[in-house]
């Protein structure tokens, strides 16, 4: 036993608990060696709880294999996992990412009656005039007039925003939240942006800058993928 | 080999019938061959802005079923020497004719005349389909109320889907210069701006104009009024000559209009 190479490590990180899990060994191996490891620390029921990072490295976990990770360390256990981490994903995975994070840059005037939709962030160059609609499940920037309608996050993301270089929408959509153009005649606004403010419950206007303290995420691609 | 041009607005009543008649008539007086077109099929206008609703014998119904030439059907204005109508019928409705048997019809009259307009009846549906079908070009007729804009936007975006040498060119019709003054009407800048596509025109509201259709004489013809101005200007914009756009001020004299205008010609 004590010449057998360690599958499970366990390791105190800047992070906090650390589990690394051989990337080499089978998958059923590392969960033997892990249950075994397990079994050995018989945690005490007045312990605190301790939250983990399991590190991977480049393996791949099915679905399965996933759920079966976490019973173990659920079960008989004072863990909480954090976060799982692996260096690889699956190609298809990596598109869909790809797919939902790009940004696609169209060159278009959005008439009436006329609908763009659009899976990812929408760059339109050009303008959405009333009763033209832009759909997209990213954000939605466009560089001309918006004066239809406008949607983002259309498949639920509520971080969505809308930003255009001069506004005076008939409807602002982010997610499921509509906000309408007041009922008065009001003048549009130039380089703004729409986001749900969570503590109002609603979708508010406001300068493009204040994008820089909510929504730090919209930068990165990369962040995306780091927060899965 | 002429060229068609549809006439066309999505919305009823702005103009584009009366547009058509003065824009042929324009031509016509500066010696082009001009024939046009009536698609509005069951609600006909345009042979009574003419003035030759007496002498329709056969429509554009009749060419398409068979029972005449296209040439037989044609009436030669009163006025001026080559300008010819091809009625619709009156009878029938839109789905007497296709798309198919429009383009063929346009195609067949191309070899004879320099320019074919045809007038669009109001709407995006058959009507719409059977006009835009033989066009080359088109004309996008507007007025300065929201509803006549949004209507000419929905047209551009179809229009944008034809197979057409150029985009659509804009007419602002009926533009009533004390309103404008006021900001109760909107701005042809704003139009313009919005729509996004040239200007091609603009008409002001003129009761002349009125008038001068119910006696069935193009308001073209006659010479002094302002919308009649404006009429011929267009048509100059579509030989490729480059005028410039009339004055909305009415504060002045019509004779100084005039002078002012002769003036930027030359």
């Amino acid at each position: 036993m004590s010449n057998k190479k360690q599958l499970v490590t366990i390791k105190g990180t800047k992070e906090g608990l650390s589990i690394f899990i051989d990337e080499a060994c089978s998958f059923e191996e590392a969960m033997a060696d892990l249950q075994e490891k397990i079994n050995a620390i018989r945690p005490k029921e007045y312990e605190p709880i301790v939250s983990v990072h399991v590190k991977l490295g480049n393996r791949y976990l099915l679905e399965s294999q996933e759920k079966e990770l976490r019973e173990i360390l659920n079960h008989k256990s004072r863990f909480y996992i954090e976060s799982i981490n692996s260096n690889v994903i699956l190609k298809e995975d990596a598109l869909k990412w790809k797919e939902n994070s790009e940004i696609k840059a169209v060159r278009k005037i959005v008439r009436s009656g006329q609908v763009l939709e659009i899976t990812g962030d929408l760059l339109l160059i050009g303008d959405v005039n009333p009763g033209g609609k832009v759909v997209s499940t990213g954000n939605v920037y466009i560089l001309g007039n918006l004066y239809g309608i406008a949607h983002a996050g259309a498949a639920g993301d509520r971080k969505a925003i809308i930003a255009a270089s001069y506004m005076k929408p008939t409807q602002l959509r982010i997610a499921d939240y509509i906000s309408r153009a007041p009922d008065y005649e009001s003048d549009g606004v130039y380089m703004e942006c729409g986001l749900i403010d969570e503590e109002q419950d609603k979708i508010v206007i406001d300068r493009i800058q204040v994008l820089s303290r909510n929504r730090r995420e919209i930068s990165g691609f990369e962040r995306r993928i780091l927060n899965g | 080999m002429g060229e068609a041009i549809v006439i066309t607005s999505g919305k009823g009543g702005v103009g584009k019938t009366t547009t058509t008649a003065n824009v042929g008539t324009a031509l016509a007086m500066f010696g082009k061959s001009v024939c046009l077109i009536d698609t509005d099929i069951g609600l006909r206008n345009l042979d009574v802005i003419m003035g030759v609703e007496n002498r329709i014998i056969y429509d554009i119904v009749d060419v398409v079923e068979g029972r005449c030439k296209v040439r037989s059907a044609l009436i030669k204005d009163k006025r001026i020497e080559h300008l010819a109508l091809l009625p619709a019928a009156q009878t029938s409705d839109k789905t007497a004719i296709t798309p198919e048997s429009m383009k063929e019809i346009v195609d067949d009259l191309k070899q004879d005349y320099e320019f074919i307009l045809i007038d669009c009846p109001a709407g995006i549906e058959q009507g719409y389909q059977n006009a835009v079908a033989g066009a080359d070009r088109a004309i996008v007729v507007t007025t300065p109320e929201k509803s006549s804009v949004r209507d000419a936007d929905r047209i551009i975006g179809l229009l944008e889907k034809e197979d057409l040498t150029e985009p659509p060119k804009l007419i602002i019709n009926r533009i009533r210069n004390h309103m404008v003054k006021n900001g109760d009407m909107i701005d042809v800048d704003d139009i313009v701006q919005l729509l996004s596509i040239d200007l091609i025109g603009i008409v002001m509201d003129d009761d002349e104009v009125i008038k001068a259709s119910n006696n069935g004489e193009p308001i073209a013809l006659n010479s002094s009024s302002k919308a009649s101005i404006a009429y011929r200007n267009i048509a100059r914009r579509i030989l490729g000559e480059n005028v410039p756009l009339q004055s909305l001020d009415t504060e002045k004299s019509m004779f100084y209009k005039m002078k002012k205008f002769f003036g930027i010609r030359s």
